[in-house]
């Protein structure tokens, strides 16, 4: 039995702990905002915070994980008001939307830790989150804006 | 709009309850799935008020605009209903969107080729319009005024000389009663009166997706469903000659397995087949997967390598192939012996890759299937599945989830096949989910192509008789076994419609066999053609000591509506438009080529030191389009992209908003693609398996900006999604040259030993 906190919540686990935790979120908890996209921790569609870190959850097996807090998109915050969230809607980022769960993620984690980056840093810690659709000069200038507290 | 809610909630919400597959307590689909009941009526079809398939009004004023085209990032499920609500003249909060299942009913659904806007522009306005057109009609009637003397506002009708207003809600009723006015009935609002088009829109889905509250089809969930992962032969035509699964069972929360028949030919969108493990969750079946032991009979494809393959195409070009264009004689003009050039130029395979892989659910009830997946093409899915199954296309009904990308491969639904004809086998709704590998190695991909290009150029540089010729596996090898040549879609895109003012002329294609799947992908045949062809005028001008962009204008000529007739063994495609309304018109090509001479970097700053740009025009989904890229490659060859300027003539623009991000978004994956889209193959299996070896382009390789000019135009709306990939390509190409005198004939950059 692992047990977690997923959102403030506080769940138990008694399945196969190398289940990666990704689809504990998606397939038991139908938290489906964190996306399957390489399996492979190759694209970032799957960025959720532990501790407030960001990972990937399709490389965290659950054994790792006792003890832990997550937080998923779902858990941002309660009702989309998030800065980064805000700045993404202020820009329109999102085309197709399925990778921008994990690019939020990724990007708040990162703004935590640097609250005014220079673009390369932003390039350096968004670099491990792929868009297909291309929204990624997009996705800098909502980050910069969030820093600038203009979200 | 994510819905996890009980049975009579739902019963008091949707009014009729539906069939068996309906009769769930918990699930996650979209919510306005759960609209379409027992008949499929959608809640546009039985409002109180409709004026046709797309839309309707509630007596509380609510207005429902269905989309039939599949949100894959385009914002089309935006964008059309946009066009309602403005000639409606509603409230767009007050707009709900729904939408719609495969059904002939609301015509064409196969969204690809960039046309949802241009093919639908017309019956959206019309379904506003009309409605308007009611309102009006019941609002003067109850005031005893003329219709003339009635205006509207957004969601009421006003009668000015009086003051008094109706809102819309209220009008429904008396609405409702009139007859609904046909095609050419009613007027269409000025451009000057547009309240919604022209100006920029965020998208329906907006705060859905940044909350992840967004549903698309991986995430459907139905109660009582199990997940199945499929080994799929490595090679395709391959089939199963025997498997052990005792592994496979023996990994907990594994089921069952169950195979797939491998596809009859011709490859239409049907399943390449294998085995399918089928679980309790996805984790399981992927792992159960692995443990599978499968003997292949490979088939014929096993003999195909992609670097022997490559020469045969090279050599191909270089042979007479079958003319699809002619204009006086090359052949006659080659022979007076003057200045020739000529170069050939060669692209790899390419998957999509879109961020969603391949997923579907499917349930198989009493004969019948209901569907829900991520498809560019729901009636295609029901088509596929019915044939798959052998029941009728009526008994297969598929929802369209929000798509996770798209960029084609969706638009061919095997993976709705397989979770229909596996739902039937264990007797529960089935979840297909393809992993990222199975993605790369089971496209049907961007084909691989040679071109050839030679002229006879004139003291000026000016081409006398310019031959062109192609050879690629066609996609028309996926609708008939064994096809070798393009069809005519294939030929239009970029071989057979160079815009310039030709003397000779010839353009042909040479023949190729399909060792994989070929498949559309964003702009198709433009990527390569236009590789080729832009990146040899740049090769023309820099041999005569031109200026690319002054060449190239002097190319097109003063411009002109070309003449079409009689060049072609057939009709033009003019992707699938017509041609008194969509014309290829070489002034709008000129205008964007000038535009980027004013407003791009072109000829403001000497190329040199690492710096360079590059550019290339060209005209396909019947919108025009000129890109300027400009790239810094440093000592190690690495390629930095500062920035690239699209110039666009698409007709009127709808949401200039999402037009903008589509042409980003189409700088990012053509530069992409030229940069690192390789699928090479080996014994016919794919050598490339996830984002490690398919590399897609990330932050750090992308343009850092990419500007976006849309012409101000009041022609008929064109196309958006994909005539921004094409040009950049060679652009790219001609600027590395630029900056490094190194000629680029050959993609991915990565093989060139650039970036």
């Amino acid at each position: 039995m692992i047990t977690l906190t997923i959102n403030g919540q506080q769940k138990s686990f008694d399945g196969d702990p190398e289940m990666p935790l990704l689809w504990y979120l998606r397939d038991e908890l139908g938290l489906t905002g964190t996306k399957f996209g390489c399996g492979a921790g190759l694209c970032g569609a799957c960025t959720v915070h532990r501790d407030g870190q960001a990972i990937r959850a399709c490389q965290t097996p659950l054994r790792t994980l006792a003890g832990r807090q997550i937080v998923t998109i779902e858990g941002l915050s309660p009702d989309g008001t998030h800065p980064v969230q805000q700045a993404w809607m202020k820009a329109n980022v999102p085309q197709c939307g399925y990778c921008q769960s994990g690019q939020i993620m990724q990007a708040a984690a990162f703004l935590k830790n640097n609250p005014h980056p220079a673009d390369p840093d932003i390039d350096n810690a968004m670099s491990g989150n792929i868009c297909r659709c291309g929204t990624y000069q997009r996705i800098r200038a909502a980050i910069k804006a969030a820093a600038e507290g203009r979200a | 709009m994510n819905t996890i809610e009980n049975l009579s909630r739902r019963h008091f919400l949707g009014g009729v309850l539906s069939t068996g597959a309906f009769v769930l307590v918990a699930r996650v689909v979209p919510e306005e799935l759960f609209a379409q009941t027992a008949a499929f009526h959608t809640k546009a079809e039985s409002a109180a008020l409709h004026t046709g398939v797309y839309l309707g009004i509630e007596p509380d004023g609510t207005v429902f605009i269905v989309t039939h085209r599949s949100e894959m990032g385009t914002g089309i499920r935006t964008t059309l209903p946009l066009v309602a609500a403005d000639e409606l003249d509603a409230d767009w909060k007050r707009v709900k969107i729904e939408q719609a299942i495969g059904d002939p009913k609301y015509g064409d659904q196969n969204t690809d080729g960039s046309r949802s806007i241009r093919d639908f522009f017309d019956a959206f306005r019309q379904a506003g319009a009309s409605a308007r057109a009611m309102l009006v009609t019941a609002a003067a009637a109850q005031w005893k005024v003329p219709a003339s003397e009635c205006q509207t506002e957004p969601h009421e009708v006003v009668h000015r000389p009086s003051g008094r207003r109706l809102g819309y809600g209220a009008l429904v009723s008396a609405a409702s009663k009139l007859p609904v006015p046909k095609p050419g009935e009613v007027q269409f609002k000025p451009k000057s009166a547009w309240r919604y088009m022209g100006k920029d829109q965020p998208i329906y889905d907006l705060r859905d997706i940044v909350t992840g509250k967004a549903v698309f089809g991986m995430d459907t969930k139905l109660d009582g469903m199990v997940y199945a992962s499929i080994e799929h032969p490595p090679v395709v035509g391959g089939k199963v000659r025997s498997f052990d699964d005792k592994a496979a069972l023996a990994v907990p929360g594994v089921r069952r397995t169950a195979t797939i028949d491998a596809f009859k030919p011709p490859l239409l969108f049907q399943s390449l087949g294998g085995v399918a493990v089928i679980a309790d969750s996805t984790w399981a079946a992927m792992q159960g997967r692995k443990k599978l032991t499968v003997d292949w009979d490979l088939g014929a494809n096993a003999t195909y390598d992609s670097v022997a393959f490559r020469q045969q195409l090279l050599d191909t070009v270089r042979q007479p192939g079958k003319v699809v264009r002619n204009i006086g004689n090359v052949d006659a003009e080659f022979a007076k012996g003057g200045k020739v050039l000529e170069a050939t130029y060669y692209t790899p395979l390419a998957a999509h890759a879109s961020m969603e892989p391949p997923v579907a659910v499917a349930d198989y009830r009493d004969g019948k299937v209901t569907c829900w997946t991520s498809t560019q093409n729901p009636q295609a899915a029901q088509d596929t599945i019915s044939a798959a199954l052998g029941i009728k296309k009526e008994d297969v009904t598929c929802h369209t989830v929000l798509l996770g990308g798209g960029f084609g491969r969706k638009s061919k639904p095997d993976f709705a096949a397989e979770a229909a004809v596996l739902s039937k086998k264990v007797g529960k709704p089935v979840k297909v989910v393809w992993s990222r590998e199975d993605d790369i190695k089971f496209d049907f991909y961007h084909a691989t192509a040679a071109i050839y290009h030679k002229a006879a150029v004139d003291g000026r540089g000016k081409p006398a008789a310019w031959l062109v010729r192609s050879a690629w596996p066609p996609i028309a090898s996926t609708f008939e076994d064994g096809a070798r040549y393009g069809l005519d879609f294939e030929h239009g895109m970029g071989l057979n419609d160079l815009p310039y003012e030709f003397a000779n002329h010839r353009a042909e294609n040479g023949p190729a066999d399909a060792h994989v799947r070929i498949g559309w992908f964003r702009a198709v045949a433009n990527n390569y053609h236009v590789f080729a062809s832009g990146s040899f005028v740049d090769e023309m001008a820099h041999a005569a000591g031109r200026d690319t962009l002054e060449y190239l204008l002097d190319l097109v000529g003063p411009g002109k509506v070309l003449d079409l007739k009689g060049q072609f063994p057939v009709e033009y495609f003019n992707y699938g438009a017509p041609y008194d309304k969509y014309p290829f018109d070489t002034r709008r090509l000129r205008h964007v080529l000038e535009l980027a001479g004013q407003l791009s970097n072109w000829g403001k700053r000497k190329p040199g030191g690492g710096w360079g740009i590059g550019l290339a025009a060209h005209r396909s989904f019947n919108t025009y389009v000129a890109s300027v890229v400009e790239v810094e490659v440093d000592n190690t060859g690495r390629v930095r992209i500062p920035r690239v300027d699209q110039f666009v003539d698409a007709g009127m623009v709808i949401n200039p908003e999402r037009a903008r991000s589509q042409f980003e978004g189409a700088a990012v994956m053509g530069a992409g693609l030229a940069m690192f889209g390789e699928i090479s193959a080996a014994g016919g299996r794919i050598q490339q398996s996830n984002f490690n070896d398919f590399r897609v382009a990330r932050m750090s390789d992308a343009p850092v900006q990419v500007n976006v000019h849309i012409v101000d135009s009041d022609a008929p709306p064109t196309g958006i999604g994909e005539p921004g990939t094409p040009p950049v390509i060679p652009a790219l190409a001609n600027a590395i040259f630029a900056a490094t005198g190194k000629r680029i004939r050959e993609l991915p950059l990565s093989k060139t030993k650039l970036v």
